[in-house]
């Protein structure tokens, strides 16, 4: 690890200003992922600013319906609070299914919304990686890609974006606030992460000396999953995920939300999918519909082509027991009992 | 003091051996006394970190350590310019076993030349762990390239028959089986695939070393501390006596503890090149690149029969790989010279060499392996038969070895199936593939058979009796957590008649009677060999000083006719007459009395490995030694996505008699786990363009979580094995075996899919 100057921001302000100053600085939250990568000499930063004293540890409920989420909020505080339960089942159960208990408690909602791709090429130093190093070269095309994208690839880059919970935060339509010297600004989750063209490098629309300060989800009415299908029963990225709300109003669809993980650069918001979707009978043949059309664009490589049959059979089994309430049976829906 | 004649009034004391005893190391695990390798405080430590190369195969053209020297705590930047001259490996022998220990023939830090990816080409020295891994990082090193076999799928074509070995003949032949394949009514010819796996014990691989003038100390997690002990004598030109390795706790080993890795040797040319105590942790990635693992590979099995079940063909291929800078031949078709009464037997293993890292031990090498084929073809012969899987094997259940006719010394597998489809509720399985469910889960069981054929190493081991009635047992062996220590406390108290707590057994130091190494599944039945020896012939000094006296109830007896109990020696023919130990010691004026079994001199020693293998291989020519088991299991599979949950267990062994009840459960169930990581994850990822290891880690390598791991239920049959100490059979190895079948055969069951290229992923089930 590189040697780094280490500095504690005592309130907003002066984080956004730390930053703005130091060109070759880092915001460190829970760790989870940045001391990772420094310890492999991917994230080489002069200066770390930690900001877990910041006052942006508060889940409170909107005016409107809404949850607003402080982006210092751990991951397993998240998961356990009343309203995220309650009101957001698919946002708690994702969180669950994401890592382990050591690091959940550890990690904070702003640094799971810019995690970096696990990708074995992207770590490993020996390695070419357009991400890591611009212009190198990708060893992952051609390489090991069990775990790669299917969606939204480049000649350039073909990784995934880990996190589970960003995946329910798209199904869900989430807000991002996010501060600097210039001042606040608020940018829809779906316009977060980037795809990686010919710049993979480039990972979110962030500018590098703004902050997250929180999360805002809208109100969701409809009954909600999440779904995680991966190589082990825990502690394995997503080779699959599906974030799903479902309304069914006289067998016919009234609302969908829904958006998968561990296909793309970024959360994959499925819009083909809920506009087959939206207006047609909740039966097995429509989900089957809309998933095929979802995934029609997929590319496969020759370790991960497996994904696109897996993403339409998880997009049809994740709605098919929203539709018929099999959820009562006690599972999660990813083979652990509750 | 006068004799005393004690009349026993209590009832005789319950045996320890058998007994589910705590292990006696627990208490100082669970509060982090125990010290491991890399916790022993020196006040001059420096730590080291290793630079890797990232080339299969090459010649360093260029190191540039000047970045790395100007780390502030850097001590210095050791290479094959500037390190210490070493001794090359010396070549492999069965005359020294100690030989068997190097893992690579590469003279580390000595030559220019890269032999696989991963291989250290620089030890970075420094004040502390963080500067000498940042130092490490800063090591520039440019390569000339040359061509590199790394692709182990592509050399297929370029297998050789694998030679005969120690550990296992590489060919075998009885009949014509392929002309008898062609022409069986009924028949299967398959080809499996099963990919290489690293090791991951909890404590990765440590090593302290720290020299005082020609005096060498290592502390290391070792499975072999004498066998290293000597190979490092044997580097550095000094004598063995200068050496001391201490090994007190070894955070699982599995194998890959078992032989001399880069770490070691490059420690302690650290510590000398420097003069500082010096560490050396290995990351988790640095295991990946320098301790080897499991070969992969590619076998066929195929199987003729008639009608009626009987075996008129058993085929069984392997093409496994090492590096051409070390390794081992695995023994993958083993179980098939035993398992079944086929008419017309074909075993050929064959090797490709490799410039990968080399392969090692891991949990039954070869054997692992080569149950997953063998006993997923089997289930499937069964279904083409249209006959219960279980009832085919004991149709084809041998009286004696098949390929030779040798005698089994023991062999309960009838038993254990009945026993086992019994308890596990085998009759409720309705036969037909995807007929089974529970809810939308489809159910699948399935059964596979555990074998694993057992050998001894010579052990020196001394006990000493004190007056007071305790004893001290010492041996230098190697305790990884499997209850070693506790299983010869055990022994020992029941020979000498002494309570469990008095017997305390000094291990993992060379400055001890020279132990056997913790491989085989043979460390305890080893040490049991000489303890019980050892025992005998202290039992024998006590009796002789007892006779000294006129007045001793002993007067006049043979060992034979005396049994030790309750802290005494007691006439058998009257169970009151005898004496305690204090009182025959104390009147003899004797603090203590020792016994020893084996020479630590060179001559003794010599003879001793003499006397082994004369009788090792007179042991082999006469009988067929080997634990083995019947795997039960149940698998549930999500028909929408295939992912493949275990959720029941049960194994039955037959391992001769059970030392400790607890401890032999613990590992029994430990290789049960490690066979389910086999069949549904674990897979080391070499990238065929290069021969780079790209998942060296524990997130990407997945072994079984928790969740992954159902309750496993084990039972034992319990008889004892007439030929071998105490009864007993080594259990470290056999419950790893046919997991993986059993698995594969219960996940074809559930899904009516066969899957024979682990591992069993979900893509392979949709």
């Amino acid at each position: 690890m590189k040697p780094f100057a280490y500095v504690s921001a005592p309130d907003v302000a002066t984080a956004v200003r730390t930053i703005a100053t130091e060109p070759n600085a880092k915001f460190l939250g829970g760790g989870t992922n940045l001391v990772d990568l420094m310890r492999e000499d991917i994230e080489q930063p002069d200066t770390v600013v930690d900001i877990t004293r910041l006052p942006l540890t508060e889940i409170e409920e909107l005016p409107g319906g809404g949850v607003r989420v402080g982006a210092l909020v751990r991951n397993s505080h998240l998961a356990a609070h009343r309203l995220i339960r309650t009101r957001y089942p698919l946002l708690s159960q994702a969180l669950l299914a994401g890592a382990s208990a050591q690091l959940r408690n550890m990690a904070t909602v702003g640094g799971n919304l810019l995690q970096r791709t696990r990708c074995p090429y992207f770590y490993d130093g020996a390695s070419a990686c357009n991400k890591r190093v611009p212009g190198s070269g990708c060893d992952a095309i051609g390489g090991f890609n069990r775990n790669h994208a299917i969606l939204g690839t480049s000649d350039d880059c073909i990784a995934t974006h880990p996190s589970d919970m960003c995946v329910a935060l798209a199904a869900l339509d989430a807000t991002v606030e996010v501060e600097s010297v210039r001042g606040l600004r608020r940018v829809p989750l779906a316009d977060f992460h980037r795809l990686p063209g010919g710049t993979p490098h480039l990972e979110t629309t962030l500018e590098p000396d703004e902050l997250v300060t929180a999360i805002e989800v809208p109100e969701l009415t409809a009954p909600s999953s999440y779904r995680k299908v991966r190589d082990r029963a825990s502690y394995a990225f997503a080779l699959v995920s599906v974030a799903a709300a479902l309304e069914v109003t006289d067998g016919v669809v009234s609302d969908v939300r829904l958006a998968l993980g561990g296909v793309a650069a970024k959360p994959w918001r499925a819009r083909q999918a809920e506009s087959v979707l939206l207006g047609t009978p909740a039966t097995e043949e429509s989900f089957r519909r809309a998933a095929e059309a979802e995934l029609e664009p997929a590319v496969g490589r020759p370790d991960n082509a497996f994904k696109i049959e897996l993403a339409q059979r998880t997009i049809v089994a994740t709605l098919r027991r929203l539709s018929d309430g099999s959820f009562g049976d006690g599972s999660f829906g990813d083979g652990s009992r509750a | 003091m006068s004799t005393t004649t004690t009349e026993t009034k209590s009832p005789p004391r319950e045996r320890a051996v058998g007994r589910g005893i705590d292990r006696v190391d627990g208490p100082e695990k669970t509060t982090g006394k125990a010290r491991f390798a890399a916790e022993f405080p020196y006040p001059d430590l420096a730590y080291a970190a290793l630079v890797h190369a990232t080339v299969a195969r090459g010649r360093i053209t260029g190191i540039d350590v000047k970045a790395a020297e100007a780390v502030t705590g850097v001590l210095s930047v050791l290479t094959h310019l500037n390190a210490p001259v070493l001794k090359p490996a010396p070549a492999r022998s069965m005359l020294d076993l100690s030989t068997m220990v190097s893992a690579t023939s590469v003279n580390y830090l000595n030559t220019d030349e890269v032999h696989w990816d991963g291989q250290p080409v620089a030890v970075v020295v420094a004040e502390s762990l963080e500067a000498a891994q940042r130092g490490a990082g800063l090591v520039e090193v440019t390569y000339q390239e040359f061509p590199a076999v790394v692709d182990f799928a592509a050399e297929e074509a370029n297998a050789k028959p694998q030679p005969n070995s120690m550990l296992g003949a590489g060919s075998a032949k009885k009949g014509d089986a392929e002309a008898a394949l062609a022409v069986a009514p009924v028949s299967v010819d398959l080809r499996f695939t099963t990919p290489p796996h690293n090791h991951n014990a909890i404590e990765p691989h440590a090593t302290t070393a720290v020299w005082d003038g020609d005096r060498l100390t290592v502390h290391e997690g070792s499975q072999a501390i004498s066998w290293m002990r000597k190979h490092l004598a044997y580097r550095f030109g000094i004598p063995e006596r200068n050496v001391r390795m201490t090994s007190p706790y070894v955070g699982g080993g599995f194998g890959g503890k078992g032989s001399v890795w880069p770490g070691t040797i490059l420690t302690a040319l650290a510590a000398r090149a420097t003069g500082r105590a010096v560490r050396m942790m290995l990351t988790r990635e640095g295991v990946y690149r320098t301790v080897g693992g499991r070969t992969p590979s590619i076998q066929r099995v195929a199987l003729g029969a008639g009608q009626d079940g009987r075996l008129t063909a058993l085929i069984q291929t392997s093409v496994t790989r090492t590096g051409k800078v070390g390794g081992n031949s695995e023994s993958v078709a083993e179980a098939a010279r035993h398992l079944y009464d086929a008419e017309n037997i074909l075993i050929q293993q064959n090797l490709v060499e490799m410039d990968l890292l080399p392969n090692t031990f891991m949990r039954a090498p070869g054997v692992a392996i080569g149950t997953f084929a063998l006993e997923a073809a089997i289930d499937e012969l069964a279904g083409e038969l249209g006959v219960d899987p279980i009832e085919l094997r004991m149709r084809n259940e041998p009286a004696r070895s098949p390929l030779d006719g040798k005698r089994f010394a023991h062999r309960m597998l009838r038993e254990a199936y009945a026993l086992g489809a019994e308890r596990f509720g085998w009759a409720e399985r309705t036969p037909e593939p995807g007929s089974m469910r529970d809810g939308r889960w489809l159910v699948g069981m399935g059964v596979a058979t555990a074998y694993h054929s057992s050998v001894q190493f010579t052990a020196n081991v001394t006990v000493r009796l004190s007056a007071d009635g305790t004893v001290v047992v010492r041996c230098g062996f190697q305790e990884m957590g499997m209850g070693g220590a506790t299983v010869q406390a055990q022994i020992a108290a029941d020979e000498l008649g002494v309570p469990f707590e008095a017997v305390r057994v000094e291990y993992g130091d060379s400055d001890l009677p020279t132990g056997p190494m913790a491989g085989g599944s043979a460390q305890t039945a080893s040490i049991a060999a000489s303890l019980l020896s050892a025992c005998e012939k202290l039992k024998g000094s006590v009796l002789a000083l007892a006779r000294r006296s006129g007045d001793s109830p002993l007067r006049g007896q043979r060992l034979a006719a005396v049994e030790a109990r309750d802290g005494g020696l007691y006439r058998r023919d009257r169970p009151g007459a005898g004496e305690s130990y204090e009182a025959i010691l104390s009147r003899a004026g004797r603090p203590s009395v020792e016994a020893a079994i084996g020479s630590e001199s060179g001559l003794g020693a010599l003879a001793g490995q003499v006397r082994f293998m004369a009788k090792f291989i007179n042991d082999q020519r006469r009988w067929v030694k080997a634990a083995s088991g019947a795997q039960f299991c149940e698998v549930r599979v999500d028909p929408d996505t295939g992912e493949v949950r275990v959720s029941r267990w049960l194994g039955v062994f037959d391992v001769g008699r059970v030392i400790n009840a607890k401890t032999a459960a613990s590992q029994l169930r430990g290789g049960i786990v490690m066979g389910i990581g086999m069949a549904l994850s674990e897979e080391t990822l070499v990238d065929p363009r290069n021969g780079r290891v790209m998942n060296p880690g524990l997130g990407d390598y997945h072994i079984p979580v928790h969740a992954d791991v159902p309750p496993i239920d084990i039972l034992y049959l319990d008889e004892p094995d007439p030929t071998m100490p105490l009864g007993l059979i080594g259990i470290g190895e056999v419950s790893i075996t046919g997991v993986a079948g059993a698995i594969a055969n219960a996940v074809h069951h559930a899904t009516g899919k066969r899957v024979r290229d682990l591992p069993i992923t979900l893509d392979k089930l949709l």
